[in-house]
Protein backbone atom coordinates (compact mmCIF):
# COMPACT_ATOMS: atom_id res chain seq x y z
CA UNK A 1 0.00 0.00 0.00
CA UNK A 2 2.72 2.31 0.95
CA UNK A 3 4.75 1.14 -1.50
CA UNK A 4 2.35 1.89 -4.24
CA UNK A 5 1.47 5.50 -3.25
CA UNK A 6 4.83 6.24 -2.97
CA UNK A 7 5.78 5.65 -6.67
CA UNK A 8 2.41 7.11 -7.89
CA UNK A 9 3.25 10.49 -5.52
CA UNK A 10 6.62 10.22 -7.54
CA UNK A 11 4.97 9.93 -10.87
CA UNK A 12 2.78 12.33 -9.97
CA UNK A 13 5.59 14.97 -9.03
CA UNK A 14 7.21 14.47 -12.03
CA UNK A 15 4.57 14.65 -14.03
CA UNK A 16 3.69 18.25 -12.52
CA UNK A 17 7.61 19.55 -12.47
CA UNK A 18 7.24 18.92 -16.77
CA UNK A 19 4.09 20.80 -16.46
CA UNK A 20 5.25 23.82 -14.50
CA UNK A 21 8.75 23.32 -16.10
CA UNK A 22 6.90 23.78 -19.56
CA UNK A 23 4.81 26.79 -18.00
CA UNK A 24 8.46 28.27 -16.88
CA UNK A 25 9.91 27.43 -20.73
CA UNK A 26 6.50 29.45 -22.34
CA UNK A 27 7.58 32.19 -20.08
CA UNK A 28 4.13 31.80 -18.27
CA UNK A 29 3.59 32.23 -14.72
CA UNK A 30 1.55 28.89 -12.47
CA UNK A 31 -2.00 29.45 -13.59
CA UNK A 32 -5.19 28.11 -11.51
CA UNK A 33 -4.90 24.60 -13.35
CA UNK A 34 -1.53 24.62 -11.91
CA UNK A 35 -2.41 24.83 -8.81
CA UNK A 36 -5.52 22.67 -8.94
CA UNK A 37 -2.35 20.27 -9.48
CA UNK A 38 0.17 21.00 -7.16
CA UNK A 39 -3.20 20.66 -4.81
CA UNK A 40 -3.74 16.96 -6.40
CA UNK A 41 -0.38 16.22 -5.82
CA UNK A 42 -0.18 17.43 -1.60
CA UNK A 43 -3.11 15.77 -0.99
CA UNK A 44 -1.33 12.15 -1.96
CA UNK A 45 1.24 13.26 0.25
CA UNK A 46 -0.94 13.96 3.00
CA UNK A 47 -2.45 10.28 1.91
CA UNK A 48 0.47 9.20 2.00
CA UNK A 49 1.17 10.58 5.62
CA UNK A 50 -1.85 9.20 7.07
CA UNK A 51 -1.00 5.55 5.64
CA UNK A 52 2.57 5.85 6.63
CA UNK A 53 1.34 6.62 10.09
CA UNK A 54 -1.14 3.72 10.84
CA UNK A 55 1.33 1.18 9.18
CA UNK A 56 3.40 2.31 12.02
CA UNK A 57 1.03 2.24 14.40
CA UNK A 58 0.20 -1.47 13.15
CA UNK A 59 3.66 -2.67 14.15
CA UNK A 60 5.52 -2.25 11.20
CA UNK A 61 9.30 -0.40 11.44
CA UNK A 62 10.90 1.14 8.48
CA UNK A 63 14.11 -0.17 7.93
CA UNK A 64 16.23 2.83 8.99
CA UNK A 65 14.52 4.06 11.75
CA UNK A 66 11.19 5.39 12.82
CA UNK A 67 12.47 9.23 13.37
CA UNK A 68 14.06 9.52 9.86
CA UNK A 69 10.78 8.09 8.22
CA UNK A 70 8.33 11.04 10.02
CA UNK A 71 11.04 13.46 9.23
CA UNK A 72 10.37 12.83 5.63
CA UNK A 73 6.57 11.84 5.52
CA UNK A 74 6.20 15.29 6.83
CA UNK A 75 8.71 17.04 4.29
CA UNK A 76 7.38 15.44 1.55
CA UNK A 77 3.63 17.26 3.13
CA UNK A 78 5.58 20.41 3.30
CA UNK A 79 7.36 20.60 -0.07
CA UNK A 80 4.44 21.32 -2.31
CA UNK A 81 2.84 24.14 -0.33
CA UNK A 82 5.87 25.77 0.35
CA UNK A 83 6.44 26.36 -3.55
CA UNK A 84 3.03 27.05 -4.38
CA UNK A 85 2.90 30.17 -2.05
CA UNK A 86 6.37 31.22 -3.52
CA UNK A 87 4.59 31.19 -6.75
CA UNK A 88 2.05 33.01 -5.93
CA UNK A 89 4.45 36.17 -4.44
CA UNK A 90 6.24 35.63 -7.58
CA UNK A 91 4.15 35.95 -10.81
CA UNK A 92 6.87 35.30 -13.76
CA UNK A 93 8.16 32.48 -15.04
CA UNK A 94 10.49 31.90 -12.07
CA UNK A 95 8.08 31.15 -9.75
CA UNK A 96 7.07 28.53 -12.48
CA UNK A 97 10.40 27.29 -12.18
CA UNK A 98 9.92 27.33 -8.62
CA UNK A 99 7.55 24.82 -8.36
CA UNK A 100 9.15 22.29 -10.74
CA UNK A 101 12.21 22.26 -8.80
CA UNK A 102 9.70 22.08 -5.43
CA UNK A 103 8.31 18.72 -7.28
CA UNK A 104 11.59 17.32 -7.88
CA UNK A 105 12.95 17.52 -4.56
CA UNK A 106 9.51 15.92 -3.81
CA UNK A 107 10.11 12.98 -6.41
CA UNK A 108 13.91 12.70 -4.87
CA UNK A 109 12.27 12.77 -1.30
CA UNK A 110 9.90 10.15 -2.47
CA UNK A 111 12.87 7.80 -3.66
CA UNK A 112 14.33 8.23 -0.25
CA UNK A 113 11.22 7.58 1.78
CA UNK A 114 11.10 4.35 -0.48
CA UNK A 115 14.28 3.29 0.87
CA UNK A 116 14.05 4.18 4.40
CA UNK A 117 10.68 2.20 4.81
CA UNK A 118 12.88 -0.53 3.25
CA UNK A 119 10.82 -1.23 -0.12
CA UNK B 1 25.31 49.65 5.57
CA UNK B 2 25.03 53.83 6.64
CA UNK B 3 21.84 55.22 5.58
CA UNK B 4 23.48 57.84 3.55
CA UNK B 5 24.96 55.06 1.39
CA UNK B 6 20.82 54.15 0.01
CA UNK B 7 20.06 56.10 -3.25
CA UNK B 8 17.38 58.45 -2.37
CA UNK B 9 13.93 57.00 -2.97
CA UNK B 10 14.53 53.75 -3.55
CA UNK B 11 13.91 50.14 -1.64
CA UNK B 12 16.32 47.79 -0.35
CA UNK B 13 17.66 45.69 -3.40
CA UNK B 14 15.13 42.92 -3.83
CA UNK B 15 17.33 39.93 -4.21
CA UNK B 16 14.45 37.28 -4.43
CA UNK B 17 12.66 38.88 -7.72
CA UNK B 18 13.13 36.37 -10.25
CA UNK B 19 15.48 33.44 -10.47
CA UNK B 20 16.60 34.79 -7.28
CA UNK B 21 12.76 33.15 -6.19
CA UNK B 22 13.66 29.92 -7.30
CA UNK B 23 17.60 30.26 -5.44
CA UNK B 24 15.43 30.78 -2.28
CA UNK B 25 13.88 27.57 -2.46
CA UNK B 26 16.79 25.65 -3.27
CA UNK B 27 19.02 27.36 -0.04
CA UNK B 28 15.74 26.77 1.45
CA UNK B 29 16.22 22.82 0.91
CA UNK B 30 19.76 22.75 2.08
CA UNK B 31 18.68 24.36 4.95
CA UNK B 32 15.89 22.02 6.23
CA UNK B 33 18.18 19.27 4.76
CA UNK B 34 21.71 20.23 6.46
CA UNK B 35 20.01 21.19 9.89
CA UNK B 36 17.56 17.98 9.91
CA UNK B 37 20.56 15.62 8.84
CA UNK B 38 23.15 16.55 11.43
CA UNK B 39 20.98 17.72 14.03
CA UNK B 40 20.06 14.13 13.94
CA UNK B 41 23.43 12.67 13.44
CA UNK B 42 25.09 14.61 15.70
CA UNK B 43 22.38 13.80 18.42
CA UNK B 44 22.23 10.28 17.70
CA UNK B 45 25.79 9.61 16.70
CA UNK B 46 28.46 11.62 16.84
CA UNK B 47 30.63 9.65 17.84
CA UNK B 48 30.54 7.38 14.85
CA UNK B 49 31.94 10.25 12.53
CA UNK B 50 32.82 13.06 14.33
CA UNK B 51 34.33 14.98 11.25
CA UNK B 52 31.96 14.81 9.21
CA UNK B 53 28.67 15.55 11.11
CA UNK B 54 30.62 18.57 12.30
CA UNK B 55 31.13 20.08 8.41
CA UNK B 56 27.43 18.92 7.86
CA UNK B 57 26.45 21.33 10.22
CA UNK B 58 28.93 24.30 9.53
CA UNK B 59 27.19 23.68 6.03
CA UNK B 60 24.00 23.85 8.04
CA UNK B 61 24.96 27.47 9.23
CA UNK B 62 25.77 28.80 6.10
CA UNK B 63 22.82 27.92 4.48
CA UNK B 64 20.94 29.32 7.11
CA UNK B 65 22.57 32.50 6.61
CA UNK B 66 22.57 33.36 3.19
CA UNK B 67 18.93 32.31 2.64
CA UNK B 68 18.21 35.15 5.49
CA UNK B 69 20.36 37.34 3.60
CA UNK B 70 18.32 36.51 0.37
CA UNK B 71 15.33 37.02 2.12
CA UNK B 72 16.04 40.41 4.10
CA UNK B 73 17.45 42.19 1.06
CA UNK B 74 19.94 45.14 0.63
CA UNK B 75 23.14 45.95 -0.38
CA UNK B 76 24.78 45.18 2.99
CA UNK B 77 23.04 41.39 2.80
CA UNK B 78 23.96 41.36 -0.76
CA UNK B 79 27.63 41.81 -0.26
CA UNK B 80 27.43 39.22 2.93
CA UNK B 81 25.46 36.83 0.79
CA UNK B 82 28.13 36.74 -1.67
CA UNK B 83 30.97 36.60 0.28
CA UNK B 84 28.97 33.54 2.28
CA UNK B 85 28.24 32.09 -1.07
CA UNK B 86 32.32 32.20 -1.92
CA UNK B 87 33.28 30.21 1.57
CA UNK B 88 30.33 27.95 0.52
CA UNK B 89 32.00 27.36 -2.66
CA UNK B 90 35.21 26.81 -1.03
CA UNK B 91 33.89 24.34 1.59
CA UNK B 92 32.22 22.58 -1.37
CA UNK B 93 35.34 22.08 -3.10
CA UNK B 94 37.72 21.56 -0.51
CA UNK B 95 35.37 18.79 1.82
CA UNK B 96 34.67 17.51 -1.62
CA UNK B 97 38.12 16.76 -2.64
CA UNK B 98 39.31 15.97 0.94
CA UNK B 99 36.64 12.86 0.74
CA UNK B 100 37.98 11.66 -2.72
CA UNK B 101 41.41 11.94 -1.56
CA UNK B 102 40.95 10.82 2.25
CA UNK B 103 37.96 8.69 2.38
CA UNK B 104 39.25 6.91 5.60
CA UNK B 105 38.73 10.63 7.87
CA UNK B 106 34.92 10.18 6.33
CA UNK B 107 33.20 6.79 7.85
CA UNK B 108 29.65 8.55 7.28
CA UNK B 109 29.03 11.25 4.67
CA UNK B 110 28.52 14.51 5.04
CA UNK B 111 26.54 17.23 3.32
CA UNK B 112 29.43 18.50 1.06
CA UNK B 113 30.81 14.62 0.56
CA UNK B 114 31.54 14.34 -3.17
CA UNK B 115 30.82 17.48 -4.32
CA UNK B 116 27.52 16.62 -3.10
CA UNK B 117 27.11 13.76 -5.45
CA UNK B 118 24.00 12.40 -2.53
CA UNK B 119 22.24 16.18 -3.18
CA UNK B 120 22.51 16.01 -6.93
CA UNK B 121 25.40 18.16 -7.04
CA UNK B 122 23.29 20.68 -5.69
CA UNK B 123 25.91 22.54 -3.11
CA UNK B 124 28.34 23.14 -5.75
CA UNK B 125 25.77 24.17 -8.40
CA UNK B 126 24.21 26.41 -6.01
CA UNK B 127 26.93 28.83 -4.82
CA UNK B 128 28.18 29.40 -8.53
CA UNK B 129 24.23 29.90 -9.89
CA UNK B 130 24.16 32.32 -6.72
CA UNK B 131 27.30 34.50 -7.12
CA UNK B 132 26.35 35.20 -11.07
CA UNK B 133 22.44 36.29 -9.43
CA UNK B 134 24.24 38.51 -6.87
CA UNK B 135 26.74 40.14 -9.08
CA UNK B 136 23.30 40.89 -11.88
CA UNK B 137 21.65 41.87 -8.87
CA UNK B 138 24.35 44.97 -8.08
CA UNK B 139 24.28 46.12 -11.70
CA UNK B 140 20.49 46.20 -11.85
CA UNK B 141 20.53 47.84 -8.78
CA UNK B 142 23.46 50.33 -9.86
CA UNK B 143 21.09 51.26 -13.33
Amino acid sequence: MLDALTIATSVAALALAAWCGFAAFRDQPTKDWHFIGMAVVTLLTVVQLIVGIVQLTGGNDPEQGTTLFVAYLIGTVCAIPAVAFMSLAERSRWGSATVAAGAVVLAVLEVRLYDIWGG
Amino acid sequence: MADGAKPVGTQRTRLIGGPGMLLVWLYGVMVVGAVSRSAYQISTEFDRAPLAYSLSAIAALVYAFITYTLVRGGETARKAALACCAAELVGVLVVGTWTLVEPSAFPDATVWSDFGMGYLFIPVLLPVTAVFWLRRARTAAAV
